[in-house]
């Protein structure tokens, strides 16, 4: 088994239109004009030795393996830095160049251990393949002089080695670090013998800037950087080509095994949203599938005090059944629901709104994306009729002008970042609006041409003023507004957003951004080429999340920045699954393919198949039930893949809805924070145990393949059949395969999706039907999938939640590269390294006022709760600012947001609260509680596992 | 439910429709929007809060927009 996992051609493919012909060992090849010899004889079919080249990297022409001779040419050039050209001769294989290659590669093994034997890279080895290639025999200068085979060890980083004393020098892990992960952390230290490969000024790994996104493991052709879970297991040997479960960018991966122990993930070089690359979650944070905390077994309990009760799987669906009979019998049809979950798969989660909506009789489902992207939904199928991005990730090569806005893509979307970074090297231009100083403002090599440090609530103020200044200053599209948009609604919003309201001027003093850096950045936007905008939580988690997305179609549409590569309005997706698990039906308004459960047509296909007469009313949102719950109208839940008692808003709030259900069902791998308030648990399974489909930003379907059998016995689809079955409705499927025919059968966005077709092509971006057979990178091409795209006004509504002298600061919240959303499988990996608890940062002028110091603790109090974490000055954030992360459930982050929501969808608040920030001596009370509390459920869990019991 | 919540949302759902200078427009902006995507017990919670309870919280648009609302069956 090979560590690149693809048919390496030594150098990138070049684009181009123009091809050359040439001969190489008397076989004719035709290449696009640029594509170098040593590729064009890779496609040729011939191999020529190298150990510098690879394909994801440019040419670097050091080793000196790679060289041929070429009829009217001098000397042996370098087949990786030479262009092919048309009419050339080219021969990769002479007596000459056999010499030459082996006297070079005898200069290589003279400074390098023969230890092959015992090397972990034993078998996956490029130097030692090409030693074979060249017939190296005897290394002529032996080990008596000055060498590096004593060179220390580099193990700082948990997931994989440096050991100098195999290092070639060859560079591809320097410029794997530069040119594919875009942060310079590595460099060559040193001229001529005494060259080494260093981490930053000579650091250990883990203290340098290295982000372990493992590129340069990747890259390396020696065991000098290899995964030391290779060293530990030896190599795998089998593979499975599956699709990541973090976040939303989808990188596909190699999973690679030995017996049932995935050894490695190895991003796959051709999976189409990442290309070969990977950050340091989906690389190496995989460990948590098999950690210890893994719940095996079903598990019963009549009241959330009493210890837990490990059952068959039968007698945990036979009870959860009864007891939403029970419920449903004596609250009504309508006091039960359920939450699909985004971390699952498309099958997965259109099974659970199956389940709710034809055996439950009602429509109250929801999912996570309630919390995250919801918004996106509402504003994107308002305007321009589809709720999702409308590009592939590919489509940044092409931006001249990138707006980040709400988005932290370097901590939230790795492996995009790493694709943007490379585009503003090659120049485009950057805005950011953002009240952080997030990375992508000033990194390496990479600098903001606006950073608009906006305050936070103040979205919709500032992209009305960018607006207001392309269309008042004559910078817009008109000619495609008028082919594209509705002429009516237009009028209306040029009517509002001229007004001199709208302009920076007047809107300075709302949004805190300087008037002449908001008309600067809206010229740019405009005239700069293509323009694309990119957009997060910061966008949506706001009481005008909705308004800021129409606000952002407003400006796209009227730039006319849509429809082609390059351009377009990218929502970067949060979770793995959570663009699927929102075309899967997952809203209590929508049947999948976002149509409207009031629409009889479509209802009545749905009845027709699922044969089961479907309530047309929509039903309760996730906070809906919640408050339901405390009005004693909602007592009983069934939770796949969901852990609403951390991620979801004020926290007491949701604990308190919880305590009042009388039958609620968490199926997950752990016992996560809502767990503890089950009566039923269903063990989960991890993304490696199972089969199926994930959506990314890009509306990708790529296939997820099982590695291993699943822990519980059962994949997340089986164990909603049981479920099902046991409710008194049936369902049969033997395969998650034939959930995904059934699928395209009930909605036009997926008709030409198949496993079979998910196979042959790897992945597939939908709309994927009659008339787009491969799928749709590109959405809106001539037309809008509503027709004309419609102009909204997006009225500036300052949002209720307001600083006060009790609550002078707001908090904002956020994520880190390491650790994932609440952290329930990261908390649980050697990514604690980086980061093992939520600090809030505090601007330095904020600290000082009030007498606090990194490090210490402060408690942070606002209108919902109370919470205590250490504190981290740092001017990342700006005065009357504080930002915290949410990945630990002792931090209590939620204990402090408010039930404030976007008005549209109710997704929550999260990015604005009023707060207080004090120094304090000791936990909050609530941490108090929390402590308590989760210590009895672990005591609870623990009776479980005993095999005796009185 | 508790209405207090229900008030709250339905003004918020309003200050984004108030923009609309047709009144009749607005009216029919928010009350569609509570009609796609409310659940009907939380619509008849409203409309019994608006006519029993006097609606007391409720904004002017809030109001007419309750009082166009067809009353669900459930």
């Amino acid at each position: 088994m090979s560590k690149t996992v693809w048919k390496d051609l030594g150098t990138p493919e070049i684009k181009s239109g123009n091809f050359v012909d040439l001969l190489v060992d008397g076989v004719p090849v035709s290449v696009p004009e640029g594509t170098s010899v040593l590729r064009a004889a890779s496609l040729a079919g011939l191999s020529i030795p190298k150990l510098c080249a690879t394909e994801s990297l440019e040419a670097f022409g050091s080793c000196r393996l790679c060289l041929v001779e070429i009829e009217g040419k001098r000397g042996y050039p370098a087949s990786c830095t030479t262009p092919a050209e048309s009419g050339m001769v080219v021969r990769t294989q002479t007596e000459k160049l056999a010499k030459l290659r082996r006297e070079v590669m005898e200069l290589y093994i003279s400074d390098h251990p023969l230890d092959c034997l015992t090397c972990s890279a034993n078998g996956d080895c490029e130097l030692q393949d090409v030693a074979g290639a060249v017939g190296l025999r005897e290394v002529r200068y032996g080990f008596e002089g000055e060498n590096h085979l004593e060179a220390a060890k580099d193990e700082s980083n948990p997931y994989f080695t440096f050991d100098a004393s195999k290092c070639i020098v060859c560079s591809r892990c320097v410029r794997a670090c530069e040119e594919t992960q875009g942060t310079f952390a590595l460099t060559i230290d040193g001229r001529g013998f005494g060259s080494t490969v260093s981490a930053g000024q000579k650091e250990s790994f883990l203290d340098s800037e290295c982000v372990s996104c493992g590129a340069c493991v990747a890259a390396c052709p020696t065991a000098t950087l290899m995964e030391k879970s290779v060293i530990e297991q030896g190599q795998p040997d089998r593979s499975v080509i599956t699709t990541c479960a973090y976040c939303g960018v989808g990188c596909s991966f190699k999973a690679e095994v030995k017996g049932n122990d995935v050894v490695r993930m190895v991003p796959d070089f051709n999976g189409k949203a990442n290309h070969g690359h990977s950050c340091v979650k989906g690389r190496f944070a995989f460990g948590y599938a098999t950690h210890k905390d893994r719940i095996t077994k079903p598990m019963i309990r009549k009241k959330i005090t009493d210890a837990w009760r490990e059952v068959t799987w039968e007698e945990a669906m036979s009870y959860a059944a009864s007891e939403f009979k029970r419920v449903q019998e004596r609250y009504g049809r309508g006091s039960i629901g359920g939450i699909t979950s985004s971390r699952c798969t498309n099958e997965e989660t259109y099974l659970v709104q199956k389940l709710i909506r034809a055996a439950f009789g009602n429509n109250n489902v929801d999912t996570c994306a309630r919390v995250c992207h919801s918004p996106t939904g509402y504003g994107l199928k308002t305007t321009i009729g589809e709720s999702a991005g409308t590009q592939d990730f590919d489509s940044v090569e092409d931006a001249d002008v990138v707006i980040v806005i709400g988005a932290n893509p370097t901590d939230g979307h790795p492996v995009f970042a790493s694709r943007l970074k490379k585009r503003l090297r090659e120049g485009a231009k950057l805005i950011v609006a953002d009240p952080r100083k997030i990375d992508l403002v000033d990194g390496p090599h990479v600098k903001a041409n606006y950073h608009l440090k906006l305050l936070p609530g103040t979205n919709v103020a500032l992209i009305n003023t960018i607006a207001h200044v392309i269309y008042t200053e004559g910078l817009h599209d008109q000619a495609f507004v008028t082919e594209r948009c509705e002429e009516v609604n237009f009028k209306k919003w040029v009517a509002f957003i001229s007004q001199e309201r709208n302009s920076p001027e007047e809107m300075e003093a709302v949004t805190g951004v300087p008037a002449g850096d908001l008309r600067g950045a809206a010229r740019l936007y405009a005239t700069g080429g293509n323009a694309a905008i990119y957009y997060g939580l910061g966008v949506t988690e706001h009481s005008q999340g909705s308004t800021m997305v129409l606000g952002i179609a407003n400006l796209a549409m009227l730039t006319g920045n849509i429809g082609r590569s390059g351009v377009g309005i990218n929502p970067l997706r949060g979770q793995n699954n959570v663009q699927g698990a929102c075309d899967m039906g997952s809203f209590p308004h929508e049947l999948p393919g976002y149509r409207h459960v009031s629409d009889t047509v479509t209802r009545e296909m749905f009845e027709r198949e699922w044969n089961v007469s479907l309530d047309s009313e929509p039903g309760l949102r996730i906070p809906n039930m919640l408050d339901a719950a405390h009005s004693d109208e909602f007592k009983g839940i069934y939770i796949q893949g969901e852990d609403i008692a951390q991620s979801d808003p004020n926290t007491q709030h949701v604990t308190s809805a919880l305590e009042s259900m009388e039958c609620v069902v968490v199926q997950d791998i752990f016992l996560n924070e809502t767990a503890k308030f089950a009566h039923i648990f269903l063990p989960g399974a991890s993304f490696l145990e199972k089969d199926g489909t994930f959506t990314n930003a890009e509306r990708r379907i790529s296939r997820i393949r099982k590695v291993m059998e699943p822990l519980g016995g059962k994949a997340d689809w089986e164990a909603t059949i049981m479920l099902s079955e046991a409710l008194g409705y049936p369902m049969d499927y033997k395969h998650p395969s034939e959930i995904m025919d059934e699928i395209a059968r009930l909605t036009p966005t997926f008709t030409g999706v198949n496993y079979q077709k998910l196979d042959e092509d790897g992945s597939i971006q939908w709309p994927c039907n009659q008339a787009a057979p491969n799928g749709t990178p590109i959405m809106h091409i001539s037309e809008f999938v509503r027709g004309k795209g419609r102009f909204v006004i997006t009225e500036y509504v300052p949002t209720s939640e307001r600083t006060t002298r009790k609550y002078p600061l707001i908090l904002t919240t956020g994520r880190i590269l390491s650790q994932y959303n609440v952290g329930a499988q990261t908390r649980r990996t050697d990514n604690v390294v980086w980061f093992d608890e939520d600090r809030l940062e505090i601007h330095p002028s904020d600290a000082e006022l009030r007498g606090v110091k990194t490090g210490e603790w402060v408690g942070i109090r606002s209108r919902s709760g109370e919470t205590v974490l250490r504190a981290h000055v740092t001017d990342k954030v700006q005065p009357g600012v504080v930002y915290t992360t949410f990945h630990f459930p002792e931090s209590g982050a939620n204990v402090i947001t408010t039930d404030n929501s976007d008005w549209a969808t109710n997704c929550p608040e999260f990015k604005v609260t009023a707060v207080q920030v004090e120094p304090v001596t000791q936990p909050a009370q609530w941490q108090k509680k929390f402590e308590q509390f989760n210590k009895q459920q672990l005591e609870l869990l623990a009776k479980a596992a005993e095999p005796e019991r009185v | 439910m508790n209405p207090s919540q229900l008030v709250k949302m339905v003004n918020d759902i309003s200050n984004f429709f108030v923009s609309e200078e047709d009144e009749n427009e607005a009216i029919a902006g928010v009350s569609g929007h509570i009609t796609r995507f409310w659940d009907p017990r939380m619509r008849k919670e409203i409309i019994e809060y608006l006519i029993n309870d006097g609606g007391e919280g409720l904004s002017t648009l809030s109001r007419a927009a309750i009082a166009v609302l067809e009353k669900p069956r459930a």
